[in-house]
Protein backbone atom coordinates (compact mmCIF):
# COMPACT_ATOMS: atom_id res chain seq x y z
CA UNK A 1 0.00 0.00 0.00
CA UNK A 2 1.45 3.41 -0.81
CA UNK A 3 0.11 6.56 0.78
CA UNK A 4 0.43 10.40 -0.32
CA UNK A 5 -0.07 13.00 1.69
CA UNK A 6 0.42 16.77 0.86
CA UNK A 7 -1.93 18.98 2.56
CA UNK A 8 -2.27 22.02 4.03
CA UNK A 9 -4.28 23.63 6.86
CA UNK A 10 -4.40 26.47 8.69
CA UNK A 11 -4.26 25.70 12.78
CA UNK A 12 -4.87 27.57 15.86
CA UNK A 13 -4.56 25.92 19.62
CA UNK A 14 -5.43 28.55 22.11
CA UNK A 15 -3.03 31.44 21.26
CA UNK A 16 -1.01 29.40 19.19
CA UNK A 17 -1.60 29.63 15.35
CA UNK A 18 0.37 27.47 12.94
CA UNK A 19 0.27 26.00 9.53
CA UNK A 20 0.12 22.58 8.60
CA UNK A 21 2.07 21.82 5.66
CA UNK A 22 3.21 18.22 5.40
CA UNK A 23 4.38 16.13 2.57
CA UNK A 24 5.39 12.35 2.59
CA UNK A 25 4.99 9.49 0.95
CA UNK A 26 5.16 5.86 2.80
CA UNK A 27 5.15 2.26 1.30
CA UNK A 28 5.62 0.82 4.28
CA UNK A 29 3.61 -1.86 6.27
CA UNK A 30 4.31 0.30 9.32
CA UNK A 31 4.67 4.16 9.10
CA UNK A 32 5.45 6.06 12.25
CA UNK A 33 5.26 9.83 12.61
CA UNK A 34 7.89 11.15 15.22
CA UNK A 35 7.73 14.41 16.53
CA UNK A 36 6.84 16.70 19.89
CA UNK A 37 3.05 17.53 20.93
CA UNK A 38 1.99 20.31 19.09
CA UNK A 39 3.68 19.04 15.75
CA UNK A 40 0.29 18.48 13.61
CA UNK A 41 0.52 14.53 13.91
CA UNK A 42 -2.66 13.82 15.16
CA UNK A 43 -4.16 16.99 12.59
CA UNK A 44 -2.07 14.85 9.77
CA UNK A 45 -4.04 11.74 11.32
CA UNK A 46 -7.50 13.11 11.50
CA UNK A 47 -7.16 14.47 8.27
CA UNK A 48 -6.27 11.19 6.31
CA UNK A 49 -9.33 10.03 8.47
CA UNK A 50 -11.48 12.30 7.20
CA UNK A 51 -12.63 13.34 10.38
CA UNK A 52 -10.70 16.87 10.14
CA UNK A 53 -11.08 18.77 6.61
CA UNK A 54 -7.45 20.02 5.24
CA UNK A 55 -7.76 23.41 3.56
CA UNK A 56 -5.73 22.60 0.26
CA UNK A 57 -3.93 19.64 -0.85
CA UNK A 58 -3.95 16.19 -1.70
CA UNK A 59 -4.46 12.37 0.21
CA UNK A 60 -4.20 9.60 -2.10
CA UNK A 61 -4.03 5.72 -0.63
CA UNK A 62 -2.89 3.62 -3.62
CA UNK A 63 -4.73 5.08 -6.56
CA UNK A 64 -7.74 6.19 -4.62
CA UNK A 65 -7.86 9.59 -4.24
CA UNK A 66 -9.35 10.76 -1.16
CA UNK A 67 -9.07 13.92 -1.18
CA UNK A 68 -8.01 16.87 -3.75
CA UNK A 69 -9.18 20.48 -2.93
CA UNK A 70 -8.72 21.36 -6.35
CA UNK A 71 -10.97 18.72 -7.71
CA UNK A 72 -13.33 18.83 -5.04
CA UNK A 73 -12.95 15.28 -3.85
CA UNK A 74 -13.64 14.34 -0.39
CA UNK A 75 -14.46 11.12 0.43
CA UNK A 76 -16.76 10.73 3.96
CA UNK A 77 -14.75 9.33 6.41
CA UNK A 78 -17.29 6.60 6.61
CA UNK A 79 -16.47 4.95 3.16
CA UNK A 80 -13.08 5.20 3.49
CA UNK A 81 -12.70 2.00 5.41
CA UNK A 82 -9.42 3.84 7.27
CA UNK A 83 -9.56 2.67 10.80
CA UNK A 84 -8.82 5.21 13.66
CA UNK A 85 -7.35 4.10 17.13
CA UNK A 86 -7.74 7.74 19.48
CA UNK A 87 -5.20 8.00 21.77
CA UNK A 88 -7.93 7.75 24.73
CA UNK A 89 -9.34 4.93 23.09
CA UNK A 90 -13.06 6.80 22.77
CA UNK A 91 -14.92 3.60 23.44
CA UNK A 92 -18.42 3.74 23.61
CA UNK A 93 -19.35 4.31 27.37
CA UNK A 94 -22.77 3.00 26.85
CA UNK A 95 -21.93 -0.23 25.15
CA UNK A 96 -20.91 -3.53 26.51
CA UNK A 97 -17.04 -4.34 25.48
CA UNK A 98 -18.69 -7.05 22.44
CA UNK A 99 -21.51 -4.04 21.65
CA UNK A 100 -18.00 -2.01 20.83
CA UNK A 101 -16.21 -4.77 19.22
CA UNK A 102 -18.83 -5.63 16.62
CA UNK A 103 -20.15 -1.96 16.39
CA UNK A 104 -19.57 -1.60 12.82
CA UNK A 105 -21.19 -4.64 11.70
CA UNK A 106 -24.61 -3.64 13.47
CA UNK A 107 -26.42 -4.61 10.10
CA UNK A 108 -29.58 -2.52 8.85
CA UNK A 109 -31.46 -2.03 11.96
CA UNK A 110 -29.32 0.53 14.20
CA UNK A 111 -29.98 -0.97 17.66
CA UNK A 112 -27.97 -4.57 17.25
CA UNK A 113 -29.70 -7.71 19.30
CA UNK A 114 -26.53 -8.88 19.57
CA UNK A 115 -26.60 -10.34 22.77
CA UNK A 116 -24.27 -13.30 22.59
CA UNK A 117 -20.72 -13.28 21.01
CA UNK A 118 -22.38 -16.76 19.13
CA UNK A 119 -24.31 -14.13 17.25
CA UNK A 120 -21.00 -12.22 16.34
CA UNK A 121 -19.46 -12.90 12.43
CA UNK A 122 -17.01 -15.26 12.31
CA UNK A 123 -14.28 -12.57 11.93
CA UNK A 124 -15.84 -10.85 14.67
CA UNK A 125 -15.23 -13.72 17.23
CA UNK A 126 -11.55 -14.32 15.89
CA UNK A 127 -10.62 -10.61 16.35
CA UNK A 128 -12.19 -11.48 20.15
CA UNK A 129 -10.22 -14.14 20.39
CA UNK A 130 -7.18 -12.45 18.94
CA UNK A 131 -7.36 -9.58 21.67
CA UNK A 132 -8.14 -12.03 25.11
CA UNK A 133 -11.53 -10.20 25.09
CA UNK A 134 -13.48 -13.39 26.00
CA UNK A 135 -14.00 -12.96 29.51
CA UNK A 136 -15.02 -9.06 29.58
CA UNK A 137 -17.44 -9.03 26.92
CA UNK A 138 -20.32 -7.68 29.12
CA UNK A 139 -18.51 -5.46 30.63
CA UNK A 140 -18.33 -1.81 29.94
CA UNK A 141 -15.65 0.50 29.21
CA UNK A 142 -15.14 2.41 32.67
CA UNK A 143 -14.61 -1.04 34.62
CA UNK A 144 -11.58 -2.16 31.95
CA UNK A 145 -8.04 -1.35 32.75
CA UNK A 146 -5.94 1.02 30.25
CA UNK A 147 -4.29 -2.21 28.69
CA UNK A 148 -7.77 -3.95 28.05
CA UNK A 149 -9.37 -0.77 26.83
CA UNK A 150 -6.33 -0.64 24.16
CA UNK A 151 -7.49 -3.81 23.06
CA UNK A 152 -10.86 -3.10 22.86
CA UNK A 153 -9.77 -0.17 21.04
CA UNK A 154 -8.06 -1.90 18.21
CA UNK A 155 -10.59 -4.90 18.50
CA UNK A 156 -13.22 -2.51 17.59
CA UNK A 157 -10.96 -1.04 14.51
CA UNK A 158 -10.31 -3.88 13.71
CA UNK A 159 -13.71 -5.36 13.43
CA UNK A 160 -15.04 -2.96 10.53
CA UNK A 161 -12.54 -4.46 8.23
CA UNK A 162 -10.09 -1.17 7.05
CA UNK A 163 -7.57 -1.31 4.64
CA UNK A 164 -5.40 0.96 6.94
CA UNK A 165 -5.25 1.40 10.71
CA UNK A 166 -4.24 5.54 11.99
CA UNK A 167 -2.92 4.98 15.98
CA UNK A 168 -2.65 8.02 17.72
CA UNK A 169 -0.60 7.62 20.47
CA UNK A 170 -1.69 4.11 21.31
CA UNK A 171 0.92 3.75 24.53
CA UNK A 172 0.76 7.14 25.86
CA UNK A 173 -1.77 6.13 28.36
CA UNK A 174 0.26 2.99 29.63
CA UNK A 175 2.92 2.47 32.04
CA UNK A 176 6.56 1.20 30.65
CA UNK A 177 6.36 -2.39 31.29
CA UNK A 178 2.78 -2.25 29.93
CA UNK A 179 3.72 -0.49 27.09
CA UNK A 180 6.53 -2.89 25.81
CA UNK A 181 3.91 -5.42 26.24
CA UNK A 182 1.60 -3.72 24.04
CA UNK A 183 3.93 -3.08 21.26
CA UNK A 184 4.64 -6.76 20.79
CA UNK A 185 1.17 -7.26 20.44
CA UNK A 186 0.67 -4.54 17.99
CA UNK A 187 3.10 -5.77 15.30
CA UNK A 188 1.56 -9.25 16.03
CA UNK A 189 -1.67 -8.06 15.30
CA UNK A 190 -0.27 -6.46 12.07
CA UNK A 191 1.08 -9.48 10.98
CA UNK A 192 -1.86 -11.78 11.51
CA UNK A 193 -4.10 -9.24 10.39
CA UNK A 194 -2.28 -7.77 7.28
CA UNK A 195 -3.77 -4.43 7.46
CA UNK A 196 -0.91 -1.70 7.39
CA UNK A 197 -0.41 0.97 9.60
CA UNK A 198 -0.22 4.54 10.42
CA UNK A 199 1.64 5.39 14.00
CA UNK A 200 1.78 8.67 16.11
CA UNK A 201 4.74 8.57 18.82
CA UNK A 202 6.53 10.89 20.44
CA UNK A 203 8.49 8.14 22.36
CA UNK A 204 11.93 7.26 20.14
CA UNK A 205 11.45 4.22 22.29
CA UNK A 206 8.43 3.29 20.17
CA UNK A 207 9.91 4.22 16.64
CA UNK A 208 13.21 1.80 17.22
CA UNK A 209 10.51 -0.86 18.22
CA UNK A 210 8.08 -0.81 15.62
CA UNK A 211 10.89 -0.60 12.90
CA UNK A 212 9.16 0.11 9.17
CA UNK A 213 9.59 3.85 7.94
CA UNK A 214 9.87 7.10 10.05
CA UNK A 215 8.28 10.83 9.09
CA UNK A 216 9.57 13.32 11.52
CA UNK A 217 7.63 16.16 12.47
CA UNK A 218 7.97 19.38 13.75
CA UNK A 219 6.20 22.70 13.83
CA UNK A 220 3.32 21.13 11.66
CA UNK A 221 6.39 20.57 8.93
CA UNK A 222 7.71 17.17 7.75
CA UNK A 223 11.46 17.67 8.46
CA UNK A 224 12.81 14.07 7.78
CA UNK A 225 11.71 10.78 7.09
CA UNK A 226 13.99 7.39 6.95
CA UNK A 227 14.11 4.34 8.45
CA UNK A 228 12.39 3.90 11.90
CA UNK A 229 15.47 1.19 13.09
CA UNK A 230 17.98 3.99 12.49
CA UNK A 231 16.45 7.70 12.68
CA UNK A 232 17.01 10.23 10.79
CA UNK A 233 20.14 13.20 12.21
CA UNK A 234 17.93 15.67 13.39
CA UNK A 235 17.49 18.84 10.42
CA UNK A 236 16.00 22.11 10.51
CA UNK A 237 15.66 22.51 7.31
CA UNK A 238 12.14 22.94 6.38
CA UNK A 239 10.54 21.04 3.06
CA UNK B 1 -63.71 12.72 43.55
CA UNK B 2 -66.53 13.72 41.36
CA UNK B 3 -66.42 14.28 37.40
CA UNK B 4 -65.66 18.29 37.84
CA UNK B 5 -62.77 17.25 38.87
CA UNK B 6 -61.53 14.19 37.41
CA UNK B 7 -62.48 15.22 33.91
CA UNK B 8 -60.39 18.46 33.82
CA UNK B 9 -57.38 16.10 35.19
CA UNK B 10 -57.97 13.70 32.73
CA UNK B 11 -58.00 15.69 30.27
CA UNK B 12 -54.91 18.14 31.62
CA UNK B 13 -52.99 14.45 31.12
CA UNK B 14 -54.15 13.86 27.77
CA UNK B 15 -53.23 17.31 26.34
CA UNK B 16 -49.85 17.82 28.65
CA UNK B 17 -48.53 14.11 27.45
CA UNK B 18 -49.34 14.93 23.66
CA UNK B 19 -48.10 18.58 23.85
CA UNK B 20 -44.78 16.41 25.13
CA UNK B 21 -43.94 14.47 22.57
CA UNK B 22 -44.88 17.07 20.66
CA UNK B 23 -42.07 19.41 21.87
CA UNK B 24 -39.94 16.16 22.58
CA UNK B 25 -39.87 15.56 18.52
CA UNK B 26 -39.59 19.44 18.00
CA UNK B 27 -36.76 20.34 20.44
CA UNK B 28 -34.47 16.75 19.94
CA UNK B 29 -34.66 18.25 15.85
CA UNK B 30 -33.90 21.69 16.42
CA UNK B 31 -31.22 20.86 18.76
CA UNK B 32 -29.69 18.33 16.67
CA UNK B 33 -29.87 21.34 14.08
CA UNK B 34 -28.47 23.75 15.78
CA UNK B 35 -25.47 21.32 16.91
CA UNK B 36 -22.14 22.62 17.32
CA UNK B 37 -22.81 25.20 15.50
CA UNK B 38 -21.39 28.66 16.68
CA UNK B 39 -21.86 32.37 16.15
CA UNK B 40 -23.93 35.02 15.62
CA UNK B 41 -26.76 33.37 13.46
CA UNK B 42 -26.90 30.55 15.75
CA UNK B 43 -27.49 32.88 18.94
CA UNK B 44 -30.20 34.56 16.93
CA UNK B 45 -31.82 31.14 16.03
CA UNK B 46 -31.57 29.84 19.95
CA UNK B 47 -33.06 33.31 21.22
CA UNK B 48 -35.87 32.57 19.24
CA UNK B 49 -37.02 29.52 19.65
CA UNK B 50 -36.48 30.55 23.28
CA UNK B 51 -38.92 33.43 22.91
CA UNK B 52 -42.22 30.81 24.11
CA UNK B 53 -40.49 30.83 27.30
CA UNK B 54 -40.24 34.23 28.43
CA UNK B 55 -43.39 35.87 26.52
CA UNK B 56 -46.55 36.43 28.11
CA UNK B 57 -48.55 33.23 27.85
CA UNK B 58 -51.21 35.62 26.21
CA UNK B 59 -49.05 37.00 23.39
CA UNK B 60 -48.09 33.83 22.72
CA UNK B 61 -51.98 32.89 22.51
CA UNK B 62 -52.36 36.00 20.73
CA UNK B 63 -50.00 34.98 17.74
CA UNK B 64 -51.35 31.58 17.37
CA UNK B 65 -54.93 33.03 17.19
CA UNK B 66 -53.46 34.75 14.70
CA UNK B 67 -51.60 31.52 12.71
CA UNK B 68 -54.57 28.99 13.31
CA UNK B 69 -57.32 31.16 13.40
CA UNK B 70 -59.81 30.97 10.39
CA UNK B 71 -58.18 34.18 9.03
CA UNK B 72 -54.54 33.06 10.07
CA UNK B 73 -51.73 31.80 7.40
CA UNK B 74 -52.27 27.81 8.64
CA UNK B 75 -55.11 27.88 9.78
CA UNK B 76 -56.90 28.74 6.26
CA UNK B 77 -54.93 26.57 4.52
CA UNK B 78 -55.70 23.47 7.21
CA UNK B 79 -59.67 24.65 7.12
CA UNK B 80 -59.56 24.86 3.26
CA UNK B 81 -57.52 22.26 2.12
CA UNK B 82 -58.07 19.72 4.76
CA UNK B 83 -61.38 20.96 6.74
CA UNK B 84 -59.80 21.33 9.93
CA UNK B 85 -60.85 23.63 12.14
CA UNK B 86 -58.53 23.62 15.54
CA UNK B 87 -59.12 26.55 16.95
CA UNK B 88 -61.66 25.97 20.36
CA UNK B 89 -60.70 21.83 20.38
CA UNK B 90 -58.42 19.93 22.54
CA UNK B 91 -55.95 19.59 19.70
CA UNK B 92 -55.44 23.57 19.89
CA UNK B 93 -54.72 23.33 23.47
CA UNK B 94 -52.02 20.60 22.63
CA UNK B 95 -49.97 23.04 20.11
CA UNK B 96 -50.29 25.92 22.81
CA UNK B 97 -48.87 23.59 25.63
CA UNK B 98 -46.12 22.36 23.01
CA UNK B 99 -45.24 25.55 22.27
CA UNK B 100 -45.21 26.94 25.51
CA UNK B 101 -43.15 24.07 27.05
CA UNK B 102 -41.24 23.46 23.81
CA UNK B 103 -37.98 25.82 24.79
CA UNK B 104 -37.51 23.52 27.81
CA UNK B 105 -36.84 20.61 25.99
CA UNK B 106 -34.79 22.40 23.44
CA UNK B 107 -32.27 24.03 26.25
CA UNK B 108 -32.23 20.86 27.95
CA UNK B 109 -31.42 18.54 24.82
CA UNK B 110 -28.93 21.50 23.41
CA UNK B 111 -26.81 21.04 26.63
CA UNK B 112 -27.14 17.52 26.80
CA UNK B 113 -26.02 17.12 23.26
CA UNK B 114 -23.09 19.23 23.68
CA UNK B 115 -22.37 17.35 26.25
CA UNK B 116 -21.24 13.91 24.55
CA UNK B 117 -17.36 13.53 23.58
CA UNK B 118 -17.02 14.64 19.63
CA UNK B 119 -14.37 12.25 19.64
CA UNK B 120 -17.39 9.12 20.25
CA UNK B 121 -18.92 10.52 17.24
CA UNK B 122 -15.97 10.87 15.09
CA UNK B 123 -15.27 7.23 16.26
CA UNK B 124 -18.48 6.02 14.98
CA UNK B 125 -17.75 8.05 11.52
CA UNK B 126 -14.68 6.65 11.15
CA UNK B 127 -16.29 3.10 11.77
CA UNK B 128 -18.29 3.52 8.93
CA UNK B 129 -21.38 4.66 10.32
CA UNK B 130 -23.72 7.63 8.72
CA UNK B 131 -24.84 10.78 10.56
CA UNK B 132 -28.12 9.73 11.03
CA UNK B 133 -26.49 6.28 12.62
CA UNK B 134 -24.49 8.28 14.32
CA UNK B 135 -27.16 10.43 15.83
CA UNK B 136 -29.24 7.07 16.38
CA UNK B 137 -26.18 4.76 17.95
CA UNK B 138 -24.07 7.29 19.90
CA UNK B 139 -25.34 11.03 20.41
CA UNK B 140 -28.73 10.29 21.64
CA UNK B 141 -28.37 7.38 23.56
CA UNK B 142 -25.95 9.29 25.46
CA UNK B 143 -27.89 12.35 25.78
CA UNK B 144 -31.27 10.65 26.52
CA UNK B 145 -30.85 11.51 30.17
CA UNK B 146 -30.81 15.09 29.67
CA UNK B 147 -33.09 15.15 26.88
CA UNK B 148 -35.89 12.95 29.48
CA UNK B 149 -35.32 15.59 32.64
CA UNK B 150 -36.32 18.48 29.89
CA UNK B 151 -39.09 16.39 28.68
CA UNK B 152 -40.37 15.86 32.14
CA UNK B 153 -39.89 19.75 32.98
CA UNK B 154 -41.91 20.31 29.54
CA UNK B 155 -44.92 17.74 30.91
CA UNK B 156 -44.59 19.85 34.09
CA UNK B 157 -45.16 22.94 31.98
CA UNK B 158 -47.79 21.88 29.91
CA UNK B 159 -50.11 20.69 32.86
CA UNK B 160 -50.03 24.08 33.79
CA UNK B 161 -50.35 25.88 30.51
CA UNK B 162 -53.14 28.51 31.07
CA UNK B 163 -53.08 31.87 29.11
CA UNK B 164 -52.54 30.72 25.48
CA UNK B 165 -54.23 27.64 25.97
CA UNK B 166 -57.48 30.07 27.00
CA UNK B 167 -57.43 31.64 23.77
CA UNK B 168 -56.53 29.25 21.47
CA UNK B 169 -58.94 26.61 23.02
CA UNK B 170 -61.41 28.23 25.22
CA UNK B 171 -62.61 26.86 28.19
CA UNK B 172 -65.19 24.19 26.72
CA UNK B 173 -66.18 21.67 29.96
CA UNK B 174 -66.06 18.34 29.19
CA UNK B 175 -63.66 19.23 25.74
CA UNK B 176 -60.80 21.97 26.16
CA UNK B 177 -61.49 22.47 29.82
CA UNK B 178 -58.08 21.89 31.15
CA UNK B 179 -57.29 21.46 35.53
CA UNK B 180 -55.83 25.00 35.51
CA UNK B 181 -58.70 26.51 33.43
CA UNK B 182 -61.17 24.52 35.19
CA UNK B 183 -59.28 25.73 38.37
CA UNK B 184 -59.85 29.30 37.79
CA UNK B 185 -63.52 28.92 36.52
CA UNK B 186 -64.37 27.09 40.06
CA UNK B 187 -62.52 29.75 41.86
CA UNK B 188 -64.75 32.46 40.22
CA UNK B 189 -68.17 30.17 40.75
CA UNK B 190 -67.67 30.07 44.05
CA UNK B 191 -66.73 26.43 44.15
CA UNK B 192 -64.25 26.19 47.18
CA UNK B 193 -64.17 22.37 47.51
CA UNK B 194 -63.67 21.29 44.06
CA UNK B 195 -61.49 23.87 43.52
CA UNK B 196 -59.24 23.23 46.71
CA UNK B 197 -59.15 19.44 45.53
CA UNK B 198 -57.84 20.06 41.79
CA UNK B 199 -55.44 22.62 43.38
CA UNK B 200 -53.94 19.81 45.49
CA UNK B 201 -54.31 17.64 42.71
CA UNK B 202 -51.82 19.87 40.79
CA UNK B 203 -49.67 20.46 43.50
CA UNK B 204 -49.10 16.81 44.14
CA UNK B 205 -48.70 16.06 40.44
CA UNK B 206 -46.08 18.86 39.98
CA UNK B 207 -44.03 17.96 42.96
CA UNK B 208 -43.98 14.46 41.81
CA UNK B 209 -42.60 15.62 38.12
CA UNK B 210 -39.99 17.39 40.00
CA UNK B 211 -39.17 14.20 42.35
CA UNK B 212 -38.65 12.05 39.05
CA UNK B 213 -36.84 14.72 37.06
CA UNK B 214 -34.06 14.92 40.33
CA UNK B 215 -34.00 11.41 39.85
CA UNK B 216 -33.53 10.68 36.29
CA UNK B 217 -30.74 13.39 36.48
CA UNK B 218 -29.24 12.95 39.91
CA UNK B 219 -28.31 9.31 38.93
CA UNK B 220 -24.81 8.73 38.94
CA UNK B 221 -23.89 8.51 35.24
CA UNK B 222 -22.50 5.46 33.72
CA UNK B 223 -19.23 6.18 32.62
Amino acid sequence: MRIDVDIGKALRAGERRFDLAVKFTSEADVTVLFGPSGAGKTQTLLAIAGLSRPDRGVIRIDERTLFDETRRIDVAARRRRIGFVFQDYALFPHLSVLHNVAFARAGAWPWPRLSRIAHAPADVREIIDAFALGAFLKNHPQQLSGGQRQRVALARALAARPGLLLLDEPFAALDAPLRARLRDELLAVRARFGVPMVVITHDPEDVGALGGRMIRFDEGVVVGDGRADAPAEPTTEAP
Amino acid sequence: MNAAVVAPLLLSLQVAASATLLALVAGIACARALGRRQGWLRDIAESLLTLPLVLPPTVLGYYLLVLLGKQGAIGTWLHERLGIELIFTWQAAVIAAAVAAFPLILRAASAAFADVDVQLEQAARSLGESETRVFLRVSLPLAWRGVLAGALLAFARAMGEFGATLMVAGSLPGRTQTLSIAIYNAVMAGNDDDARTMVMVSLIASVGILVIAARVLGRRQVR
